[in-house]
């Protein structure tokens, strides 16, 4: 008897694998644990609590409900590509690895395997290039482009010009940190910048050395290519030198909450870029409601609404409109990873669009083509009021400088081609 | 004196300085590796558990809550008060006790006579271990640790010294936090070593380190001693924490601190409590010094880490047991 009943359970939970085997899968490679989790968890939050959102008060995305594998990467490339080899059976429509090191690992993979990747703001920056990289997405912005909105948010501050002004690259010592390097240098060079390179070793707890220098050489402006607790010394040790403030900016990846608290007050007019502003959305309330309250958020709780968090959702809701264009395209609910990539390929995001979302204003417009999957490349500016604990958005998306970057996207795009014997066209 | 001659000095200053910071992690290795021949992998976690029980304490946060709130279904995070800090310290100083009691209890009682390296893997797993449960009790995210230690640089300093060197020298920076860490290290030190020389438990405990059977016989218990050197490590680990999470915050890269005391433990010796501070401040200063001269300038700098190692490497090749450590002699 307690055989049958061990038996009869046993086929029960089959089938209901099985029917669970017919919804939208989406992975989420997080890390929550180890010395990234601080950045990771509320993105990871932001990221699951929006599919959870679309499945309470939608049903999914036409009709389907989404299930979300959740699978730790520590930020480690090794069990990030573990992670990707565990899920994809599972019917993966599309990965979002969340690093640098586990994208690079993965582009070779995701396009055997004939799965799409979404890099948003990290990974192989002229991926941008989709008649090469058929598979990887980057939308809506990369670090190339990231390195050109500061350098025109520099120029608008200086009245249209940066001749013989000085600006110092602090920069993780890796492929990550070392990605505005090329695109700074040809900016250097067009509006007569100096630019000053200063490598941080990982995990960048010990920079006395490199704000030395600065405090030594005096530039005009600091801009940071920081991940981790690299970012949260730099902005103390920043404010022990008496560098001011204002004229330090971070990426996108060294602007969040858990960024400049440690420092307290003198963090206070620290910048950073940012590609999703932080405001009071109307879909974060139902998040609350249909999320939260009914006990179905991702972690805790304490995320909603921070710098990360919202870029995580911002990442799903990208993700939920490139399946619902997917199944607009063929014409079936229940898509498949190439139906998923065609969607994102043709994947348009209007103001309108995101305002029904209820996100209006949380990133630039942008349209997707076969040659362009990298978007608007657009990226605001951000400054941290350490007296009411808020990122307040300084300007509206600026552009990148397109005529320095396309050069340097086909530059790159055509040696990888060439390296991996691709030849180049839409699919 | 030239405004180039005078930052060589300030790197130097604040290459002492660093190298202080070093020899506080360094120092939980030496007291365990001397009492016990174990060399304490989980010594960097301990630093990081230490400081995150050590705010947890202070904000008076639910150890476990996201546990307990998933078993229970609960919503509880706050006790909703703060302890002050003095009381919060001692409360993490016993917390660090009740581990070196735990470790000493469920873990080395079983494995004496083991090989070294059997000894050595069970810290690995110690470290894992410690590190899964300080995020299960206290969280993964990043705290502020609000004990009011100083920061920045001393203002009396660079203004008395501004303009030695002429317009383009700006006065020295030393860092405030960097110098109450000095002497807070100074003063560690010199508890320690008038703990070994001068207590009954630190003569035990140089007993122990000298020879485990002799002190066997003379009545010493070698359980007492390992609870109380790995008690003693605990509470460097919490200084440790306090110092390195006051520059960044109290979070999980702590645990990573352990790799800045390795090279210091080759210099310095594994047995030395002076040679790890000797050991600290010869890497704070050499691997300055070279990022300064030649890592920045000529390497594309990010040196200090490798040449830290190789700088040890250089004195572990002609003085293999560290520059103050126990002399290694086989005698047949």
């Amino acid at each position: 008897m307690k055989m049958k009943t061990l038996a009869a359970m046993a086929l029960a939970g089959s089938m209901t694998a099985g029917t669970a085997m017919a919804d939208l899968v989406i992975p989420d490679l997080s890390y929550r644990t180890g010395p990234y989790a601080a950045g990771g968890t509320p993105f990871s939050d932001g990221y699951q609590d929006y599919f959870a959102l679309l499945n309470a008060r939608d049903g999914g995305i036409g009709g389907e409900s989404v299930r979300v594998i959740e699978c730790e990467t520590a930020y480690n490339t090794e069990r990030g590509v573990e992670c990707y080899e565990a899920t994809k059976g599972e019917g993966a429509l599309i990965y979002q690895p969340l690093s640098t090191g586990i994208t690079y690992q993965l582009i070779p993979k995701a396009t055997a395997d004939n799965i799409p990747l979404h890099t948003m703001g990290y990974g192989r920056t002229s991926a941008a290039n989709g008649e090469v990289f058929n598979w990887v997405f980057n939308y809506p912005a990369n670090y190339w482009d990231a390195a050109s909105v500061a350098v025109n948010y520099l120029l608008d501050e200086n009245g249209g010009s940066l001749d013989g002004k000085t600006i110092a690259l602090v920069y993780h010592n890796s492929a990550y940190g070392k990605e505005p390097i090329r695109t700074l240098e040809e900016l250097s060079a067009l509006h007569g910048f100096t630019l000053t390179q200063l490598a941080v070793d990982h995990p960048g707890q010990e920079q006395k050395s490199q704000w030395l220098q600065i405090r030594r050489e005096r530039p005009d402006y600091v801009l940071m290519w920081g991940w981790g607790v690299m970012n949260q010394v730099a902005v103390q040790e920043a404010a022990n030198i008496g560098f001011p403030m204002e004229n330090f900016i971070g990426n996108w990846w060294a602007g969040a909450e858990h960024d400049v608290t440690p420092a307290g007050m003198a963090a206070n007019g620290y910048k950073s870029l940012n590609m999703n502003p932080v405001a009071d959305y109307p879909v974060l309330a139902e998040i609350q409601t249909l999320v939260h309250e009914a006990g179905n958020a991702a972690g805790d709780g304490s995320n909603l609404g921070s710098v990360l968090y919202v870029r995580g959702m911002y990442a799903a809701m990208l993700a939920a409109e490139a399946i619902a264009k997917a199944q607009d395209i063929h014409g079936v609910a229940d898509v498949t990873p190439a139906m998923v990539r065609d969607g994102m390929e043709a994947l348009e995001i209007t103001e309108a669009r995101m305002a029904e979302l209820g996100m209006e204003g949380i990133g630039p417009e942008f349209a997707v083509t076969c040659q362009n999957h990298g978007g608007a490349g657009q990226g605001l500016v951000q400054q941290w009021n350490a007296s009411s604990g808020i990122w307040e958005p300084l300007t509206g998306f600026i552009s990148p400088d397109a005529a320095v970057i396309a050069p340097l996207v086909a530059e790159d795009s055509a040696a990888f081609a060439a390296e991996s014997g691709i030849t180049p066209g839409c699919l | 004196m030239s405004a180039d001659f005078l930052y060589g000095i300030e790197v130097i200053i604040n290459g002492l300085m660093a190298g202080v910071l070093y020899a506080l992690v360094a120092l939980g290795f030496v007291l365990i590796f001397k009492a016990s021949g174990i060399f304490n992998f989980a010594q960097g976690v301990m630093a990081l558990f230490a400081a995150l029980t050590l705010v947890g304490i202070m904000e008076g946060q639910v150890p476990f809550a996201h546990l307990i709130n998933a078993v229970f279904g609960t919503s509880i995070h706050h006790f909703g008060w703060q302890v002050p800090a003095i009381l919060a310290i001692f409360l993490t100083v016993l917390v660090m006790i009740a581990f070196a009691w735990a470790v000493q209890h469920f873990v080395f009682r079983h494995l004496v006579g083991q090989e070294p390296i059997i000894l050595f893997m069970a810290t690995i797993g110690l470290a894992y271990f410690l590190e899964g449960v300080g995020d299960l009790m206290w969280g993964s995210s990043i705290r502020t640790l609000a004990l009011g230690l100083p920061q920045g640089g001393s203002i009396w300093v660079e203004e008395m010294t501004n303009g030695l060197g002429g317009d383009d020298f700006y006065g020295f920076f030393i860092d405030k936090l960097d110098m109450v860490a000095t002497l807070v290290a100074l003063v560690l030190v010199a508890g320690l070593v008038a703990f070994a020389q001068y207590t009954k438990q630190g003569r035990a405990m140089r007993a122990v380190a000298d020879d485990h059977q002799a002190a066997l016989s003379v009545g010493i218990s070698l359980s007492y001693i390992w609870v109380l050197v790995w008690s003693l490590a605990g509470i460097v680990a919490l200084v440790a924490g306090v110092m390195w999470g006051a520059k960044s915050g109290v979070q999980f890269s702590l645990s990573l601190i352990a790799l800045k005391a390795l090279p210091v433990l080759m210099l310095g010796g594994f047995t030395s409590i002076p040679g790890a501070i000797v050991g600290g401040m010869i890497i704070g200063v050499g691997e300055k010094l070279f990022e300064f001269t030649i890592g920045a300038p000529y390497l594309g700098g990010a040196t200090e880490n490798w040449f830290a190692y190789m700088l040890a490497l250089v004195f572990l090749v002609f003085r293999p047991q560290g520059l103050f450590g126990e002399r290694i002699i086989e005698r047949v």
